[in-house]
């Protein structure tokens, strides 16, 4: 659109025409103050804070609300306006309860900033103020209607960004009142976006209230360790006998892909990480019975059985199954431990998405892979399968927004009539299971048009979306994990041709991208080279097993027939949910680290208590290739971080660690595992030894290392290390990705999870279960558990 | 039914018929009914447009916009269908006159929603009545239902090959869904709250489509402006000033009623002429020339013509012609109080300086006039209402000051006589209970 050019305060400002006044005021540095504006939300000129004046009008305007013209002349400072924003706040206060020493927004309180700013410290007001008691919508929603100010801002992003409308207004004049839709309870998705985006305390969260003050946390940004979307949760931390205590999660720091997003797992599911269940020693079975042990004995133990049974009965004896949890760097790290120490390629994952197909099928292809981002941006979106409002929230969002923002149109074959269909241009039901001849019609195969046809859609209609989409550009194709092998690289064909169209694959959990990426796969090893093939893995690891190994299913069968002597288990629960028999691994000598004594970690002959991905340092690679930096909140006391363990196993084998993590070479910057201290601590520890001219002595323990490694070697992975550790997003591309490997269907098996529920973790987060909605029907298909 | 009152200088026009029975289709038929509308349907657009511009008829609801002014704002073309609606939320304080209108003559309401359709190009329209008004309700229906059945409304109207369909719709008893917008937003089922403007209903108006809307009296007069001609209509009043208005004089005079007098008529011979004076030998303390919201007159002030421009010059306003006729035996501060009580009621909260303004006058007001009063607060009532005003997202919020701002600026000895814990000097006894009963 074209520019206009208006002076604001003297200052001449451009802007695009259509501009709000109050973006455009910003755009040079001038802050106009505003409640109830809030960028992408639907505008209501009630708060009256953003008054300007504006040349030719007779009364004060609201910035918010008027749309910048040509030669506009605008005052935003003078007495005039001081007087208007200062009465506002008057008004607002009288009725304002003002307990705010007792508030937990106390200190991030955007009325205590107004008033700091344009307010009066004196009242002018004699009566009683309007008391209503506080009330408790959710056990993780709390409302206290004395300190709303009726902003609308929950209102609005429930409705308009997450379509969920289950906040109104109620009663009129003075005795407005926000409510919820169940008159007095919320159903609802528990997203707590109302408590984030509420400018004064009087939408809360049960999770954090009256618990500490925003000044006595640090504050953590870091990315969520649940789904598989890499939203950016920052973690409230306060000290606590246990080492430290995650208070509050919330999306303060709005600088991730997420903005302002956040689900109820993001928010609030970080309560798994102080269960009162969590293992804090190491557990060695003595006598039938898991015992605690010290970290040495352990290590020793291990070191000693896994040695032994790799030299008598050979690296294929011992099996490795490593986490869709752990940072890129210890999956990295593992794949590496398996085939250079234990000389296994028994690696396996617990997979809920064909990645090897898809990067298969992409291999060459430049630019073919769609950001989280550009899942809000593009102009038309296909979605296949999966139900991303129940299993991918951000991507729900992003397809949500980008539609109701940007009007792109919206595509959602799904056998089940999702949520996003309500956006959707175009929604066709299909068979259950029909997922893969959709993407066989779409590429062409007109045969396969009958397994799709329901009573609700004819052949025409599937002719005409196939058409339809062709004549798209910058299609972004996200499918789920009903589409895998051929069906899938039928899609990519199909996409293939249509101009600037990217692809999302999903995947459940946080790291399962980053598992695939780093090789925890029998036959294929980082980046998707074939084991059996040639790549500089090879030349940079040496000596390693030749031939595939066995998968997951592959590793029981051994260990039922006395094959599999040792099996390795880093933050994997296959027992609790791949229906693996409990009794399976019985005579094999198994390892597990985990956070709980699992249904997998129960029947381990040594459990090692591991911590989770808010206690250390990495990085994640979110289902759409996003590589984000996750940064450690801080330590609980007697855990581990899987990459320490992994390197101590190493050494206890009598292996030389520095050939496992290349320390001492290229460029660092200390991620802080190494001297267990807070990262921001560590980073500038790191700046002030090479301000003085001091070598930083690098741990093996630092992830770092190995980062420089897999930005070396994985293909794709080679993105701006300053804007990773600047907590930006980089996108790694699959175009130069190994050929992959063709696999078995049955050897991936969705998570099935809920918003409220998430694989073995959701099992430790009270948060998760206390909302009455995790209770609800679940889909069908829902793993063992 | 309201009894109806007359005077000789009255100039019947929109109450011509009151009284005649022309509820009844028929009748309205014998007194001239729908021949302004068949009138219309012979001209062009344009051509009735310009009849209502020339006529000076402005917008009777109070802010006494030129009515064939905004029926010209509304654009030729519209992708989305064009409406017209008949504002009938009569809620202002003092004001009575739509409620006759409704009552006596349902059918040149309309007639006149038809004539602005064909003005405009709707092929639809609205009649909005105040919840409150649930008895008007039914006539309305009737006349409607007797204009179908006539074949004066539905498909090919008079045989002209076009249609037109009228709907009524009652309120849920909100004075804000008088203002326009808001009357729009309840018109869709959704909670009476303004709207942003731009962009303004002549363009995107109720289910997005461009809508005029017009009180019930403005569009009762069309149909006689377009019988008798505009510049009949225009020579009634002074200049700009087309036509009469129906006055609803109330309070402290003798013969209080709904008087339809020409525009710009003596607001003095109106209460001491036409109403009969101040009874009981009283004398006048003030009036409210224009419904509740406009600025009160000292009884000093009140040698003015009774139309927009004059009324305005004065500094107040002519309103919705709701003349309030104050004695001196009445307590200033008592009626400010009851003002403010009606507007602290009925503001919709949507914005901080109407909602919480109103609340904080009101409190203050009943806690001053029991006898409760600081000097600083009628400072603080004054500079309150001054921060409300201009400020607040609709009229309804200047609508609650300016009548404040005039009860304190002119008659500040009054407040000033309620200080010092002394009781309310007209109420000697009984304060404290009947500011429990106004309290609620």
């Amino acid at each position: 659109m074209a520019d206009v050019t208006l002076t604001v305060d003297g200052k001449k400002v451009t802007a695009p025409a259509g501009t709000l006044l109050i973006e455009a005021c910003k755009t040079v540095g001038i802050e106009v103050p505003s409640f109830c504006y809030y960028p992408n939300l639907s505008l209501q000129g009630a708060c009256r804070m953003c008054l300007v004046k504006i040349e030719k009008m007779p009364k004060l305007q609201t910035a918010c609300t008027t749309v910048i013209s040509e030669g506009m002349i605008v005052t935003s400072d003078s007495e005039e306006i001081k007087q208007a924003r200062k009465s506002m706040l008057e008004m607002l206060l009288g009725n304002h309860p003002l307990d705010c020493p007792v508030c937990d927004a106390g200190g991030e309180c955007e009325l205590q900033d107004m008033t700091f700013s344009y307010g009066a410290a004196e009242s002018k007001f004699m009566e009683a103020k309007n008391h209503k008691d506080e009330q408790q919508w959710s056990p993780v929603v709390f409302f206290d209607r004395p300190r709303c100010i009726l902003c609308y801002r929950c209102v609005r992003v429930c409705g308009e960004g997450m379509d969920v409308w289950a906040l109104g207004v109620q009663n009129r004049g003075v005795s407005s009142i926000i409510a919820p839709n169940k008159e007095d309870h919320l159903e609802c998705e528990e997203c707590g976006m109302c408590i984030d985006i509420c400018p004064v305390g009087a939408l809360t969260s049960g999770a954090y209230r009256y618990k500490t003050r925003p000044w006595e946390m640090k504050h953590v940004g870091t990315i969520c360790t649940h789904c598989g979307d890499g939203c950016k949760t920052t973690l409230g931390v306060r000290r606590a006998d246990t080492g430290m205590e995650i208070v509050r999660g919330d999306n303060r720091d709005k600088s991730g892909t997420n903005g302002d997003f956040l689900c109820i797992k993001g928010r609030y599911a970080f309560d798994f990480a102080n269960h009162e269940e969590r293992l804090t020693q190491p557990l060695i079975r003595k006598e039938g019975k898991l015992t605690p042990a010290t970290w040495e004995e352990a290590f020793q133990l291990i070191g000693k059985k896994f040695a032994e049974v790799r030299d008598r009965d050979g690296g294929s004896a011992i099996g490795v199954i490593g986490s869709t949890r752990t940072t890129n760097e210890e999956s990295y790290l593992l794949s590496k431990f398996a085939r250079m120490v234990l000389k296994t390629n028994n690696v396996d994952h617990h997979r809920t998405a064909d990645f090897p197909a898809f990067a298969a099928a992409l291999r060459g292809k430049a630019d073919a892979t769609a950001s989280m981002a550009d899942v809000f941006t593009a102009p038309a979106i296909l979605l296949i399968g999966n139900d991303p409002t129940e299993q991918h929230p951000l991507l729900a969002w992003q397809i949500r927004n980008n539609v109701r923002l940007h009007r792109s149109r919206l595509y959602v074959i799904n056998s089940q009539a999702i949520k996003l269909r309500r956006q959707a241009t175009n929604f066709m039901q299909i068979p259950a299971g029909a997922e893969g001849k959709v993407a066989a019609f779409l590429a062409g195969d007109d045969a396969a048009a009958d397994a799709i046809i329901n009573s609700s859609s004819t052949k025409d209609q599937w002719n005409s979306l196939r058409d339809t989409l062709r004549g798209e550009q910058n299609l972004v194709i996200a499918f789920g994990s009903e589409i895998l092998g051929s069906d899938l690289s039928s899609l990519v064909t199909f996409g293939s041709a249509i101009a600037g169209a990217k692809f999302v694959c999903l995947a459940d959990y946080a790291n399962s991208r980053g598992a695939a990426d780093m090789g925890l796969y029998p036959d294929l090893l980082p980046g998707y080279h074939p084991i059996s093939g040639s790549s500089e893995f090879h030349t940079e690891w040496g000596e390693i097993p030749q031939a595939a190994g066995l998968d997951l299913s592959g590793m029981v069968e051994a260990a039922s027939t006395n094959k599999l002597k040792a099996l390795y288990v880093v933050g994997s629960n296959p027992i609790g949910r791949l229906k693996i028999d409990s009794f399976a691994f019985s005579n094999s000598f198994v390892v597990v680290q985990d956070m709980f004594l699992t249904e997998t970690a129960v029947v381990a002959d040594v459990a090692l208590p591991a911590a989770n991905a808010y206690e250390k340092s990495g990085t994640f690679t979110n289902t759409c290739g996003d590589l984000q930096l996750v940064k450690k909140a801080g330590e609980v006391t007697g855990t581990k971080a899987d990459f320490e363990m992994i390197v101590r196993i190493a050494d206890a084998m009598g292996f030389d660690v520095r050939k496992l993590v290349p320390i001492g070479g290229g460029t660092h910057a200390d991620m802080g595992q190494s001297r267990g201290a807070q990262s921001g601590e560590a980073d500038r520890h790191a700046v002030w030894l090479e301000a003085h001219g001091l070598e930083p002595k690098l741990s093996p323990f630092d992830p770092m290392a190995i980062l420089d490694e897999i930005q070396r070697l994985v293909p794709g992975y080679d993105v701006s290390r300053m804007n990773l550790l600047a907590g930006n997003s980089q996108h790694t591309s699959l175009a130069k990705a190994g050929p992959g490997v063709a696999h078995r269907p049955e050897s991936i098996s969705p998570a099935n999870d809920t918003l409220f529920s998430s694989g073995t973790l959701g099992h430790y987060s009270r948060a998760l279960k206390s909302v009455m909605e995790s209770h609800e029907v679940k889909p069908a298909e829902v793993a063992a558990d | 039914m309201a009894s109806l009152v007359s005077h000789p200088d009255e100039v019947k026009v929109v109450t011509r018929r009151f009284g005649l029975g022309a509820t009844n289709i028929d009748r309205y038929l014998e007194l001239d009914g729908y021949k302004a509308v068949q009138k219309a349907l012979g001209m062009d657009a344009d051509a009735i447009i310009n009849e209502v511009k020339n006529s000076g008829l402005r917008g009777r609801g109070g802010a006494g916009f030129s009515t064939g002014m905004k029926w010209s704002f509304v654009p030729k073309q519209s992708a989305k269908p064009k409406y017209v609606l008949c504002n009938g939320d009569e809620s202002e304080p003092g004001t009575c006159k739509d409620r006759l209108i409704f009552e006596h003559d349902p059918h040149a309401v309309i007639e006149g929603v038809m004539i602005g359709g064909l003005a405009v190009g709707a092929r639809s329209g609205y009649i909005y009545i105040r919840g409150e008004y649930r008895y008007l309700s039914i006539i309305m229906q009737k006349a409607i239902r007797d204009a179908y059945a006539k074949g004066f409304l539905g498909k090919n109207i008079f045989g002209s090959g076009r249609d037109f369909d009228i709907y009524w719709h009652g309120g849920a008893g909100a004075y804000e869904v008088g203002e326009e917008s808001a009357l729009m937003e309840s018109l869709e089922g959704k909670r009476g709250i303004p709207r942003i403007r731009p962009p303004f209903p002549a363009v995107v108006g109720l289910w997005g489509g461009p809508t005029v809307i017009n009180n019930a009296e403005t569009l009762a007069s069309v149909p006689h402006i377009m019988l008798g001609g505009a510049e009949w209509y225009a020579k009634i009043g002074p200049p700009k000033n087309g036509g009469t208005r129906l006055f609803c004089l109330s309070g402290n005079v003798a013969k209080p009623g709904v008087y339809e007098l020409p525009m710009g008529y003596s607001l003095k011979k109106m209460i001491y002429e036409v109403g009969g004076g101040i009874p009981n030998g009283r004398s006048l303390k003030a009036v409210v020339p224009g419904g509740s919201s406009t600025p009160c007159l000292t009884a000093d002030e009140i040698d003015i013509n009774m139309d927009f421009d004059s009324v305005a010059k004065a500094g107040s306003m002519l309103g919705s012609g709701g003349v309030v006729v104050l004695d001196d035996q009445q307590c200033i501060v008592k009626f400010a109080l009851r003002t403010m009580k009606f507007y602290q009621h009925e503001s919709c909260g949507w914005c901080i300086p109407c909602r919480e303004g109103t609340d904080w006058l009101k409190k203050t007001l009943i806690r001053f006039h029991s006898g409760g009063g600081v000097k600083k607060d009628i400072d603080n009532m004054q500079y309150l209402s001054e921060n409300m005003l201009g400020r607040t997202f609709c009229p309804l919020g200047d609508a609650a000051a300016m009548p404040t701002i005039a009860f304190v600026k002119k008659f500040r000895k009054e407040f000033e006589d309620h200080l010092d814990g002394r009781p309310c000097p007209y109420e000697k006894a009984g304060v404290a209970e009947e500011m429990e009963a106004l309290s609620h």
